[in-house]
């Protein structure tokens, strides 16, 4: 009984990864039609944050939750300006743009800062369960997952801003004509799904550790679950990482992580094969 | 005399020239002759760093050493070093390099099992002698290789009874997913059944795995006397940060065959790796007059920039170096079969890991290995075990009466 709890929670928190590392990209790309490549070391560089901050002395959230969105909302700002702006509706070339942008990343940190392994201890200690112990830091992690997404829902439906952009992002002329100017909207709108992006990183930073490459380990799985998702960003996103987590997980205990990995890639073609358009394509057409 | 602009320019470039190369040619000109060229191949980069750091230190202050007191036969030593960076494609292509256009005397070189295959027929093909310093699953039989780090019959046969005297019979096994850990952890399962206990489960992980939550699940609902890690690399750092954090070092304690074998200890925070044991053949801490003054000078040389030496593998890089060199003396040759030969002798060496000796049969080395405890991120020896032969690869290889043998040899646990 015990046990079923344990790999209950650890499901929950694996979903709850998913969705921490995938929500910028839904921003990004689920919303705006941007193929980030870069988005990997958007988390990489939010990770630095938090390691570097925490290392000064500053205080372990003020390092985890507030530098990272910020230092990477800004940098996303700067790359919006110089790189992506010039590219909206090339997907091929913002492919190309971005990746050239990640490999930038990736080289830049390691010269900065050594190829090496870094990280900080998960803040909490542990809390018991029967005659298990979980790590307090996961359970905080499924908190700030589906507090990030009230707010991504709550910004999107509930205020001004929020319908601005989604009305951009429909119908970029239309919104011009009504006085909106969709360049600031894209650039804002990018800045924070790389906020995201990077507040992410540093939430996952005391669990995975920091490394300049450690981005290639995340993108492959957000774009699966963003593309997976479909249509509707946020519900697509959630009902996404809910299924290829939840398999991801199961199959980790039942095996190995290897064949954990697999299993979501299966799960992902075969959903895709199913609803070519995404979950949402199919599903849930109407939901945010 | 008219001085055109490009004699100018020339006069100017030669001149800046020999100013720059001044001191490199100054330093062989004070040796003489041309120098004897060793190549090292370690990770300098990738997640493989926290080993290579050490041994390329190691490998550069044991040359620099050398030359400083007149090289070898007269002529000066030119280490030059690749950085593979934690990539098997590139240890191929650096080895080649080595053999063919570097012409290197010997090729100090490999940090994992998997990049030690890789290069090993290359080396033994083009006829390039070949020192592997690193701690491994041992059964390597090939007579162009010298293995100069210890294997499972040392580490693992101290670690595992120490395990089952103080903590208990039964024990889990997280080991990484390629030739070492699966080697080893057959090794381990096999002096534990010794032992009187049980393995409850092994679980393997890829280098690049970072989420180890549902396997610290597994391991409390397995509920071993101990946990035996065989995890390697910077990534499967965080299986102890996560460990720490689940709140189970003090209930399920942890074991490793490579924790320490790089900066592990330095990076996790005191209250993560406290506790945990190692065997090793060497640790930075330990205590003698050899090694005291050999820190002294390496420290004295680095610096700020010194690494910390862990266990084994930046100290073994050091020894295999120094083993190299003194069969090169007695062979007063640089030619492969002639240093062979001479090390063939069983050249035994008095260093800061204690006395060390090359084991003929099977080119591997008999040594001293110490099981250590992690205090407040350093080393403390618990017990020592002098002069341990290498009994598992000698249980299956004997290079003197089958010279041209080339395999690696697997335990054969039944599990």
């Amino acid at each position: 009984m015990d046990y079923a709890v344990v790999v209950a929670l650890q499901i929950v928190s694996g979903v709850a990864t998913l969705v921490i590392v995938s929500l910028g990209l839904a921003v990004v790309f689920g919303m705006m039609r941007v193929i980030n490549l870069a988005h990997g070391e958007f988390l990489m560089l939010g990770g630095y944050t938090a390691i570097l901050a925490s290392g000064q002395g500053i205080n372990r959230w003020l390092s985890i939750l507030v530098l990272p969105p910020l230092v990477v909302g800004l940098i996303g700002a700067v790359v919006e300006r110089v790189l992506i702006r010039r590219l909206y509706g090339r997907m091929v070339d913002t492919m190309l743009a971005t990746w050239g942008l990640s490999l930038a990343f990736i080289g830049g940190v390691t010269m900065l800062f050594g190829n090496s392994v870094t990280g900080i201890s998960a803040p909490f200690g542990s809390f018991g369960i029967g005659r298990f112990h979980v790590a307090g830091y996961d359970m905080f992690l499924v908190l700030a997952s589906v507090v990030l997404s009230l707010i991504v829902w709550a910004v999107l439906k509930l205020t001004p801003a929020g319908l601005i952009a989604r009305g951009t992002m429909q119908n970029a002329e239309m919104a011009a004509a009504l006085g909106v100017s969709p360049e600031r909207v894209y650039a804002l709108t990018f800045a924070a799904g790389a906020a995201l992006s990077g507040l992410a990183g540093g939430l996952i930073a005391p669990v995975s550790g920091v490394l300049p490459t450690m981005g290639t380990a995340y993108i492959a799985k957000a774009f699966i679950t963003v593309i997976t998702g479909g249509a509707a960003m946020l519900t697509g996103t959630l009902v996404a990482s809910g299924l290829l987590g939840s398999v991801l997980t199961v199959f980790t205990f039942l095996t190995t992580p290897v064949f954990g990995e697999v299993a979501l890639l299966v799960m992902a073609i075969v959903l895709l094969r199913l609803l070519p358009r995404g979950i949402t394509g199919r599903f849930l057409r109407r939901a945010l | 005399m008219t001085l055109s602009r490009r004699d100018a320019l020339n006069t100017v470039l030669f001149a800046a020239g020999s100013t720059l190369a001044a001191p490199a040619i100054m330093r062989h000109a004070a040796l003489g002759a041309d120098p004897i060229k060793v190549v090292g191949i370690h990770d300098a980069s990738g997640g493989l760093d926290i080993y290579g750091q050490p041994m390329i230190a190691c490998l550069d202050f044991a040359v620099d050493e050398l030359n400083a007191a007149g090289g070898l036969l007269g002529r000066p030593i030119q280490l030059i070093n690749y950085d593979p960076q934690s990539n098997i494609q590139l240890y191929t292509q650096f080895a080649t390099q080595a053999a063919t256009k570097d012409k290197a005397a010997v090729v100090h070189g490999g940090i994992t099992s998997a990049s030690r295959e890789a290069i090993r027929p290359i080396l033994r093909r083009f006829n390039t002698l070949f020192f592997y310093n690193t701690q491994y699953e041992g059964g390597v039989c090939d007579r162009n290789i010298f293995c100069t780090g210890s294997t499972p019959a040392q580490n693992v046969n101290k670690l595992v009874p120490y395990v089952q005297k103080h903590w208990g019979k039964n024990v889990y096994i997280v080991a990484a997913d390629y030739n070492y850990g699966q080697i080893t952890s057959k090794w381990i399962t096999k002096y534990v059944r010794e032992g009187g206990g049980q393995v409850l489960s092994v679980d393997f992980f890829p280098l690049d795995v970072t989420n180890f939550g549902p396997a610290i699940s597994k391991i409390q609902a397995a509920k071993p006397d101990a946990v035996i890690s065989a995890l390697v690399g910077g990534a499967h750092i965080s299986f102890y940060r996560q460990w720490a954090a689940a709140g189970l070092k003090k209930s399920i304690p942890i074991a490793s065959t490579t924790f320490g074998g790089g900066n592990e200890n330095i990076l996790l925070s005191p209250e993560e790796g406290d506790g945990i044991v190692s065997a090793f053949s060497y640790f930075q801490e330990v205590d003698n007059p050899l090694n005291k003054a050999f820190l002294e000078k390496f420290h004295a040389k680095l610096g700020a920039k010194a690494p910390y030496l862990g266990g084994e593998l930046g100290m073994r890089t050091y020894i295999g170096f120094n083993l190299w060199a003194e069969a090169v003396r007695r062979a007063k040759s640089i030619d492969r079969m002639e240093v062979i030969k001479a090390l063939e002798t069983g050249i035994s060496l008095n260093t800061p890991a204690g006395k060390t000796t090359i084991d003929a049969k099977t080119h591997h080395t008999t040594l001293d290995v110490f099981v250590a405890g992690c205090t407040n991120q350093a080393f403390r020896a618990l017990e020592t075990f002098p002069q341990q032969p290498p009994l598992d690869t000698a249980s299956v290889c004997d290079l003197a009466a089958h010279p041209n043998e080339n395999k690696q040899y697997e335990v054969d646990v039944k599990i």
